[in-house]
């Protein structure tokens, strides 16, 4: 595992600096392989994780399971690309199982989601069916979790 | 009529003097400002599988007795792991007693093994409970002072001067609390032949063994020639999977040993909490890889230090192992009293002074780096800042 990396990940914000200085390494050192990292594409972006429930509690989200029919030459790319170009899809899968892609979607309610399913998503050619799952609270997210856990008391000296 | 502290407690009790520690806890608590570097423990709760196993623990019930030697499945899951890990095979049915805590084996140990008088050897600075353990067992503490200039590691000959004919154990802690130092196999394997020599059992409390960094290696001295038949090799898993509170340790020792603290342990303890047992079991089951994420975290947050004491002008070893780093303030004229006090005083950090750990810790300081890098860093600046005023 790329130590680097995994700091990254935990903290984007920290700065070359300081990330050079838990691993013991130069500043330099550290800015020459992120921007190699950058460059080569193994780090795509950086983005600021938020609670969507404080930041927008109105905002809907769903999952929605699409079967479609695998096309001669290409398979699912060709339509699971289109899809996945929609910019209000967050994320979309092939999937195994008993369906093929899992698109996962924000709107701003529940009926512009609805509104994508039944006019969009399921009117394309290729689809066979979607089935639509709304989410109704969130317990952990990007690998956070939502309600923290009381401080532990740890006393402040202890042999 | 109010007790008389004199003709009514046990003089025994009345030799121990206050722990160091305490005295400092006192300063310390109630105030919240507080950045502290001042505790023997991992920052980090166990991990969740730990604590859902003893969750799911309770909710079957299991809330029994155990065997007085403690489960057999967690001393079966220890003799796997002891022999993968410190290449040592001890029979789980016989050789291996599960303590509350490794400061029960401890105490188990010196019972078990110290007739009034006899003398057991252990080096210092080092944690609080040994020279009083002795003293308990009705035995004579002989400290081997450790030296800056050998990182505080302990060297045979030191070792060497010390025995006596009295001599009946030495005590080992490597890594160490409070300085993190380490141990040369060389030294190591020279002291193993003394204690054959002079026919002195070894007490090797390794329970920092799995927090090494920079390729550190370990050994336990119980691997050299003729020392497995006297060695209490003691372990446990408060620090390596972060399970302080469940107070889980084991004592790892010939049959004949073994039984004779258990014989204790059964009267005064019965046998470790079984929720804790449980999840002692969990840890070795599967814990591994969570260990080695927390140890990653501490050997980043040792290379935070090392640079900050380096950048501040503040002399302190590369320790090798456990999670504390014990800085050198003695350009500064002051004891590692009135450093800690002060530090405290003008700088709101929580450092323990050098000398809770044995007078050869004096003019050094005890800085656990278990905790966040934020508060690392905001330490540093200050203890940096501190240093530079008062350094002459």
């Amino acid at each position: 595992m790329n130590q680097l990396l995994e700091l990254l990940q935990k903290n984007a914000r920290q700065t070359d600096a300081e990330i050079a200085e838990l691993l013991g390494r130069e500043a330099t050192e550290v800015s020459a392989e992120l921007e190699a990292l950058e460059k080569d594409g193994t780090i795509m972006g950086y983005t600021a994780i938020l609670d969507q429930e404080r930041y927008a509690p109105t905002k809907a989200t769903a999952m929605i399971e699409v079967r479609l029919t695998p096309e001669r030459g290409g398979g699912f790319d060709r339509l699971a690309n289109r899809i996945a170009a929609f910019p209000q899809v967050k994320s979309c899968f092939l999937m195994s199982g008993s369906y093929d892609l899992l698109v996962i979607v924000d709107g701003e309610d529940i009926r512009e989601i609805a509104r994508f399913v039944s006019e969009t998503l399921s009117t394309m050619n290729g689809i066979l069916s979607t089935a639509t799952h709304f989410q109704l609270k969130t317990y952990k997210a990007n690998g956070l979790l939502q309600s923290v856990p009381g401080e532990s008391q740890r006393l402040p000296v202890t042999p | 009529m109010s007790l008389d502290p004199q003709r009514h407690l046990a003089q025994q009790i009345q030799k121990i003097p206050r722990s160091g520690i305490r005295d400092f806890f006192e300063l310390v608590i109630g105030r919240d400002d507080v950045i502290s570097l001042g505790v023997g423990e991992p920052d980090f709760s166990s991990p969740w599988h730990i604590r859902e196993a003893a969750i799911y623990s309770l909710e079957r019930g299991e809330t029994s007795y155990t065997s007085n030697l403690g489960l057999l499945s967690l001393r079966e899951a220890i003799a796997a792991y002891v022999s993968e890990t410190f290449a040592l095979q001890y029979d789980a049915k016989s050789e291996i007693l599960i303590t509350v805590g490794v400061s029960e084996a401890i105490d188990l140990a010196f019972r078990a093994l110290l007739n009034p008088g006899d003398e057991v050897i252990y080096h210092e600075p080092c944690y609080v409970s040994y020279s009083p353990s002795i003293v308990l067992a009705y035995g004579v503490p002989v400290a081997v002072a450790t030296k800056p200039e050998n990182d505080f590691s302990l060297k045979a000959a030191d070792v060497a001067a010390a025995i006596t004919p009295k001599t009946r154990a030495i005590m080992l802690n490597f890594p160490t609390n409070p300085t993190g130092a380490v141990i040369d196999r060389a030294e190591l394997e020279a002291i193993a032949k003394l204690a054959v020599e002079h026919d002195i059992v070894v007490l090797s409390d390794e329970i920092y063994s799995e927090l090494r960094y920079e390729g550190t290696d370990h050994n336990s001295i119980a691997t050299f020639p003729g020392m497995k038949d006297r060695t209490i090799f003691l372990h446990g898993f408060s620090k390596a999977f972060a399970m302080t509170g469940f107070r889980i340790g084991y004592a790892c020792a010939p049959q004949a040993l073994t039984e004779a603290m258990m014989k204790i342990h059964q009267y005064s303890m019965l046998c470790a909490p079984i929720t804790s047992q449980v999840a002692a079991v969990e840890a070795l089951r599967h814990g591994a890889g969570p260990a080695e994420e927390m140890r990653q975290a501490y050997a980043n947050r040792r290379n935070l230090l090392m640079t900050r004491f380096a950048e501040a002008g503040i002399p302190c070893f590369a320790p090798g192992g456990a999670f504390y780093a014990f800085p050198d303030i003695r350009a500064t004229g002051m004891t590692s009293q009135d450093f800690a006090r002060r530090l405290l005083d003008e700088e709101s950090v929580a450092c323990v002074p050098g000398d809770a750990f044995g007078p050869s810790g004096e003019g050094f300081l005890r800085c656990c780096y278990a905790a966040s890098t934020e508060s690392l860093r905001e330490a540093m600046v200050r203890i940096g800042r501190f240093y530079q005023k008062h350094v002459s």
